[in-house]
């Protein structure tokens, strides 16, 4: 193959021709999104469906949710190298992958988002400091050059870069000092994560969502922190066995992924009887003070009905938990994958109740729900992300060494 | 910042506005569209979309004919105080271009330092914040009736009731000029209170016993939106009708008849 001498030593990669195809085809999808994106630019915000009932929609949602999502850079980073947990350096370099495309798409979508993008700088320069958005803002721009610093010793170690004696020796120490930056990025992970949470649970002005807490934090801070520690790692485990399942080889051992699976699901069963225990105080405590009922909150619509909540916390939460707490559920295939699905679907289902139902819902008795479906324009924009990040992993699986234990676990390729 | 977290000097400008007399005309939100430039487009008929600081709302009782009731309720911006000025949107603004004036009690927009994340829209229970979806489009020749005190918002950035705050700043500059430090009643009067041909609208300080608003805030018919969400909202309505009253708040089975919904 032409790019042979990019790819790592030892192991095996597609024909330059398939990757090529799957490229364009995806760089096709990119070109869609990132046409939607020049559209809602140029020609303003009026090209999505949202309205003066739902300033947030899709984008907010995916904003949540990929950060959710990419909390596994963040967890694993901290279990690495804060907590020991050695084994798991042979699937941390792809959970900072993964969370570099997730939270560098976040920054993209809040680019689009805004009304005046020129603008966005206004909110370091004028910061409010009681608001949880420009919290978000300032953590999620140092977590995204923190991820950044994470990500370049890994192109550093692509065969021919790493042969400049300079790359080589900037890798190698940036390595050594990666243990005070994976900590600053557990720092500002536990704020961030728990400020998006916190976006939502100050409106004091929407009884769905609004919770009681202490201090200036509303308890939703601490489960968006908690949910993205149990589910950001289940998403990690989720794309390497989606990697591992297309390239067809196996790329990180089992005990790895068990170990990171264990931990999930303990942090997930701990984090469900939190929600849960959240959930019924906001039912019977919170909302009624306010004038509401827990079912005045799923009802009289025809989309948000109790299901969405029961979805939530017995499917998408106690049952993963249960599964991956279980040596038997972590160590069969199947479960294991039904598992890290569902993880993932509950906290992006938890994400989008915390933005769109909260929209949704009618706080004046003379109003009624407010239903949205996003345009073309919102969707596409929101699939560009995927389609930047499917290349980015292609790129970064065929030409960087992401998985540590790929030629052991692949022992017949020979050198080249 | 001392003087300006005074409370007790401070002025705190609302309205009361009686329901029962309030038709429905909508003068009321045109008088507020043409006072504050705010942009149209061909087709107004969906309110979601629609630029319009000050919403009208029609409320029923929900009953069949003949014991159908039919109330209008006009919504401007309620220019909550929360706790302590933290009104719901103010708090929210990560870049502080939305202000309450502890001086005035106006919840203000700075619409050259919004960045349009739409916080405070989310924020608010009301819906009294709106977003320039569009680039402002005046039909040929009406440029040239827009109101030279209050500048035209572009595209991206939210807007919402200031309380006509040019009159105000006009009506402090008049009161300068003749040596005095406060403005009468009838000095500052919003252009939907003015326009009202009902009479519905009363604006004035709410802090002040001279001021009307003053005495029909305390009138036992008196009540504000939401108020227990603790919005603190300046915005008082009348109401002879019970129904109309209930309608201001949610209330639980336990506490009242449920209220009927309906827009």
């Amino acid at each position: 193959m032409i790019d042979s001498a990019l790819i790592p030593d030892r192991v095996k990669r597609a024909p330059l021709w398939k990757f090529i195809v799957w490229i364009i085809i995806v760089g096709a999808v990119l070109l869609w999104g990132v046409y939607a994106m020049l559209l809602c630019w140029i020609k303003g915000l009026n090209q999505t469906n949202m309205n003066n009932s739902y300033g947030f929609a899709l984008w907010i949602w995916a904003d949540l949710a990929v950060i959710a999502l990419g909390g596994g850079a963040f967890f694993t980073g901290f279990l690495r190298y804060i907590v020991g947990k050695d084994e798991l350096k042979n699937i941390i370099n792809y959970a900072v992958l993964i969370g570099f495309i997730c939270y560098s798409s976040a920054l993209l979508i809040l680019a689009i988002d805004v009304g005046q993008p020129l603008r966005s700088w206004f909110i370091f320069w004028h910061a409010n400091v009681h608001s949880m958005l420009t919290e978000v803002a300032f953590c999620l721009s140092c977590y995204f050059a923190v991820l950044t610093i994470e990500y370049i010793p890994l192109i550093l170690e692509n065969r021919q870069i790493d042969k400049v004696p300079f790359f080589h020796n900037l890798g190698h120490n940036m390595h050594e000092i990666m243990a005070v930056f994976a900590a600053t990025g557990a720092f500002l992970s536990f704020f961030h994560q728990g400020s998006l949470g916190g976006v939502a649970g100050v409106l004091y002005g929407r009884p769905f969502s609004y919770r009681t807490g202490v201090l200036i934090w509303p308890w939703v801070f601490f489960l968006f922190t908690w949910s993205a520690a149990a589910c950001g790692p289940c998403f990690t485990i989720l794309i390497t066995k989606i990697t591992e399942k297309i390239t067809g080889k196996r790329l990180v051992k089992n005990n790895v992924v068990e170990l990171l699976a264990k931990i999930s699901g303990w942090m997930l069963a701990t984090y469900i009887i939190a929600k849960i225990i959240d959930t019924l105080y906001w039912a019977f405590s919170t909302a009624p003070s306010m004038g509401f009922t827990l079912m005045d909150f799923y009802s009289g619509n025809p989309l948000y009905g109790i299901w969405i909540l029961i979805l939530e916390i017995v499917i998408c939460g106690i049952l993963p938990a249960a599964i991956l707490i279980t040596k038997k559920g972590r160590k069969n295939g199947s479960l294991l994958m039904t598992a890290v699905i569902l993880a993932s679907v509950g906290v992006c289902l938890n994400r989008w109740v915390m933005v769109l139902q909260v929209m949704a819902a009618p706080v004046l008795t003379f109003e009624d729900w407010a239903l949205y479906y996003p345009s073309w324009q919102e969707v596409a924009t929101t699939i560009l992300p995927v389609a930047y990040g499917i290349i980015l992993i292609m790129f970064s699986h065929r030409y960087l060494p992401i998985f540590p234990q790929e030629k052991e676990l692949n022992p017949a390729v020979e050198s080249k | 910042m001392k003087e300006a977290h005074n409370h007790k000097k401070a002025n705190k400008y609302g309205m009361v506005i009686d329901l029962d007399k309030c038709t429905g005309c909508g003068s009321c939100m045109v008088a507020c569209m043409a006072e504050n430039n705010i942009p149209f487009r061909e087709d107004e008929s969906d309110p979601l979309l629609s630029m319009k600081w000050l919403r009208v709302y029609k409320l029923t009782n929900g009953k069949p004919f003949p014991k159908t009731e039919i109330c209008y309720l006009p919504r401007p911006c309620m220019h909550c105080e929360g706790e302590h000025g933290h009104s719901p949107c103010v708090s929210v603004c990560p870049a502080t271009a939305t202000d309450y004036d502890h001086n005035t009690g106006i919840v203000s927009q700075i619409y050259t330092r919004c960045f349009g994340c739409r916080y405070c829209m989310a924020a608010c229970p009301y819906h009294a914040r709106i977003f320039n979806w569009w680039d402002p489009v005046w039909p040929e020749g009406m440029e040239k009736s827009l109101n030279p005190d209050v500048s035209v918002r572009m595209r991206g950035v939210v807007e919402k009731c200031n309380f006509c705050f040019h009159r105000y700043q006009s009506a402090k500059e008049k009161a300068y000029a003749e040596g005095r430090r406060e403005i009468r009643e009838d000095e500052y009067q919003t252009a939907c209170a003015q326009a009202c041909p009902a009479d519905a609208i009363t604006f004035g300080d709410l802090n002040n016993p001279k001021h009307a608003v003053y005495k029909l805030k305390k009138s036992p018919n008196a009540f504000r939106l939401l108020e227990r969400l603790k919005t603190n909202p300046k915005i008082y309505y009348l109401s002879s009708r019970e129904w109309v009253r209930r309608a201001g708040d949610n209330y639980l089975e336990s506490e009242f008849l449920q209220t009927k919904r309906s827009t």
